[in-house]
């Protein structure tokens, strides 16, 4: 029976093919391509540029003579100043200058003969370039709006983008988490927080949409895959275009007492999908901070940031979709805090060079004396651009007292603009001096991680903690919530969305080339 | 000063001269100020609300447009109020600060028994900052915690705790006191969640004895325990050992002719 062959056990080949004549044919067709590649790339077309406007949005066609406006807007530059630099710096440069409130309008007059093209140079090609990418520069400014119903949070959500927001994140309601369930449909009623729903989801994203076309600088959106429900709630994030979620490996386990299993399990699979989504993750090394001293646990940070990147790759995540979080919650008033603020993100910064490291402002400090927290939030704006955080949240001087007023978020944006524009290049300017406190201190941090490292190893992650290694808080692996949801496979398990997103095709032709 | 000097003094704010009455204050007001004109009805505006809270006179040192509808204000002005003494309410603390060794010598002294605390935070908060801070080693404001005294047991549950199992448990460990601590305060939140506790433990009828009910949180009123029946109510910036003290006077108080 060759058919119960074809689950799990090795399957017999068909044909005996010398495997050293299939890797010449592969090599072979390599070198047959290079050069082609090689002309791909050195080349544009007509079509690829006009492929370049439709992705900008162009769409439509003259009702005059048809033409779609993609190959008008094309013709015109290339007929004004030629195509060989790409059609997106004389289009977008025109859109700019002209005013022109949509690149329909701009090449319905293009059409007519009405625009004169031109290659922009300097801070004319830096802000065309901008606005072709509509996608703000690093670091992107990451706000929170948490009203408990979705249609309070949809204007606030905007004003935030409006203000100077790149990332709206919308707080769940602090309920949701030990939910066995994902509510359905809009809603109105959540504590401290909106509740994670299909149709919140699309609400927000659908409002971020309006006001991105509006701003001409794309909104991102994220909310929360923690909890009971993680895989769930990354998949309703992934069909509605969510941007980023948080979703840590242990987060659920040591601050909502989730069982530990169930946790890993559920992590998974949520980041597999969040892999295949395109979704950023930002994991949440920040909280252990605001249980341990932030000094004495620095290196649980950065443990549990690098246990975060190996099982983020290992479900398929991109380099560039770990956002790492990470955290400025020394206490201001030891010694050199700032020093050691600095230590600490320019370690995690060098360790993770490509990730999109989320960094977290003051919370534990923060004593309800708005004056003394809105200089702290100030030092951790700079130390945030110093050591080039890829996103700030943003801090608010009254965290601890309420949900922030208005004026609140105002002046924290005030506070971070005001150091971007003031420090945003002091990294490439300033440099700790070699073996002096700042790099020892890193150092230090990062040997007491690879101890931790080996203590854990010796005794297996879940009993690392089920001991409190995180956060101090202990949780053996058969407490906290969610166990009795959690099945040991079966012979024959079926599950097509795991085939598809294990990527079985590719892992057997890599283990067979 | 005497107590009765106290009672009688009447005080205003301070600014750099005893008695100028001078404070700041900030607001928004839903008020564009994006033209001349749009800005000096905003500033009037804000000027007429100094006026009405009694700050007489205003000046309007700082505004700032937020968008298109609002502006941000920064006022100082003299308050014409005046704060007698005599009328200030607080609740006193009633019980003597004690350190973690003279806990522990009173508990063994006049328990005799180790006392059982069981913490949480109940009903849909999630948040354990507060019940951390005063149960776990680590502590808070340079002091530790509960868990850190050798004659306290402590039962720490953890964040989201349906109050009818929080009670099990402490009728389970013959809790003599139980600790709740209520970060979230949307809808009252944490109001409901202090009288329900507080129910449900006058409900149970198979306890020998009721242990005490200790409510905490930094939106909580120390002045509301009666109101939400419950034993005692701490709010924001209380320390573990404040904690500690109070439990031990009242539940272990010094034994009678034995003044240590």
């Amino acid at each position: 029976m060759p058919g119960s062959e074809t689950k799990g056990g090795p399957v017999m080949p068909a044909l005996t093919l010398d495997p050293e004549v299939v890797r010449q044919a592969r090599e072979l067709a390599a070198i047959a391509g290079q050069p082609i590649v090689e002309m791909a790339r050195t080349h544009t077309t007509v079509s690829v540029e006009r492929a370049v406007l439709r992705l900008g949005g162009l769409d439509g066609a003259d009702p005059e003579d048809g033409m779609p406006w993609v190959n008008h807007l094309v013709d015109a530059v290339s007929d004004g100043c030629g195509l060989e630099h790409g059609v997106a710096l004389p289009a977008w440069h025109a859109l700019i200058s002209g005013g022109y409130p949509s690149l329909a309008a701009l090449a319905s007059d293009a059409a007519a003969g009405k625009v004169k093209f031109q290659l922009p140079e300097g801070m004319d090609a830096n802000a065309a370039r901008m606005a072709a990418t509509a996608d703000p520069p690093k670091p992107w400014i990451y706000l929170i709006v948490a009203t408990g119903d979705i249609y309070e949070d949809i204007p606030q959500a905007q004003a935030a983008a409006r203000e100077g927001a790149d990332i709206i994140a919308v707080i769940r309601s602090t309920g949701q988490s030990l939910l066995d369930y994902v509510p359905e449909g809009a809603t109105r009623e959540g504590y401290a927080g909106t509740y994670a729903t299909r149709e919140n989801f699309r609400l927000m994203r659908a409002a971020l949409d309006d006001v991105s076309r509006e701003l001409g600088r794309y909104v991102r959106l994220t909310n929360y895959a923690s909890g009971l429900c993680m895989p769930e709630i990354a998949t309703l994030a992934g069909l509605e275009r969510l941007d980023m979620m948080l979703n840590d490996c242990m987060y659920g386990i040591i601050f909502r007492d989730i069982n530990p299993r169930r946790t890993f399990i559920d992590q998974r699979f949520s980041r597999q999908i969040h892999a295949r989504a395109g979704i950023i993750i930002n994991t949440g090394e920040d909280n252990y901070l605001t249980t341990a001293d932030a000094v004495d646990a620095a290196h649980t940070v950065v443990v549990s940031q690098l246990l975060n990147e190996y099982f983020g790759r290992e479900a398929g995540l991109a380099t560039g979709q770990l956002g790492l979080g990470h955290a400025f919650e020394i206490n201001p008033d030891v010694p050199d805090s700032f020093l050691l603020e600095i230590a600490h993100a320019q370690l995690v910064r060098q360790l993770f060079p490509g990730a999109p490291l989320k960094y977290m402002p003051p919370t534990k400090h923060m004593t309800g004396n708005v004056f003394s927290g809105y200089l702290l939030d100030a030092f951790f704006n700079l130390c945030g651009a110093l050591t080039d955080q890829s996103i700030l949240l943003i801090g608010m001087m009254t965290e601890g007292i309420h949900t922030p007023f208005l004026s609140d978020r105002d002046l924290a944006l005030e506070n971070v603009r005001y150091v971007l524009r003031a420090a945003g290049r002091l990294g490439e300017n300033f440099r700790p001096p070699p073996g002096g406190f700042v790099e020892r201190r890193a150092q230090q941090v990062l040997a007491e991680s690879v101890d931790l490292l080996r203590r854990i190893t010796a005794e297996g992650l879940l009993h690392a903690i089920a001991d409190g290694t995180f956060g101090v808080t202990r949780r053996p692996a058969d407490g906290g919530r969610g166990l009795d949801g959690v099945l040991k496979r079966a012979e024959g398990y079926f599950n097509p969305a795991s085939e598809f997103l294990e990527g079985r095709e590719q892992f057997l032709e890599a283990g067979q080339s | 000063m005497t107590a009765t000097d106290a009672a009688r003094t009447v005080i205003r704010p301070y600014g750099d001269t005893t008695g100028d009455g001078r404070i700041q204050v900030s607001f928004t007001l839903p008020l564009p100020s994006g033209t001349e004109e749009e800005r000096a009805l905003a500033e009037g505006a804000a000027a007429q609300l100094a006026g009405k809270m009694g700050l007489e006179p205003a000046m309007v040192v700082h505004a700032k447009a937020m968008g298109p509808d609002y502006t941000f204000f920064i006022v100082y002005g003299t308050v014409r109020h005046l704060v007698d003494l005599a009328d200030v309410k607080v609740a006193r603390r009633e019980f003597p600060l004690m350190s973690a060794a003279e806990v522990n010598r009173r508990i063994r002294s006049a328990l005799g028994r180790e006392l059982v605390v069981v913490g949480a935070t109940v009903g849909v908060d999630a948040h354990t900052v507060g019940i951390d801070a005063i149960l776990n080693v680590k502590g808070h404001a340079g002091e530790k915690g509960l868990e850190s005294y050798a004659e306290i047991r402590v039962v720490n549950l953890g964040a989201q705790v349906a109050v009818g199992d929080l009670v099990a448990r402490a009728v389970a460990e013959g809790a003599d006191a139980v600790l709740v601590s209520q970060v979230v305060t949307q809808r009252d939140a944490h109001i409901l969640a202090a009288r329900q506790i507080a129910e449900v433990f006058s409900e149970e009828s198979g306890l020998a004895r009721r242990p005490l009910i200790v409510v905490g949180g930094p939106r909580f009123d120390p002045a509301m325990a009666g109101e939400l029946g419950v034993d005692r109510v701490f709010g924001r910036g209380t320390t573990p050992r404040e904690v500690a003290s109070y439990l031990v006077h009242t539940l272990a108080p010094e034994p009678e002719g034995n003044a240590a």
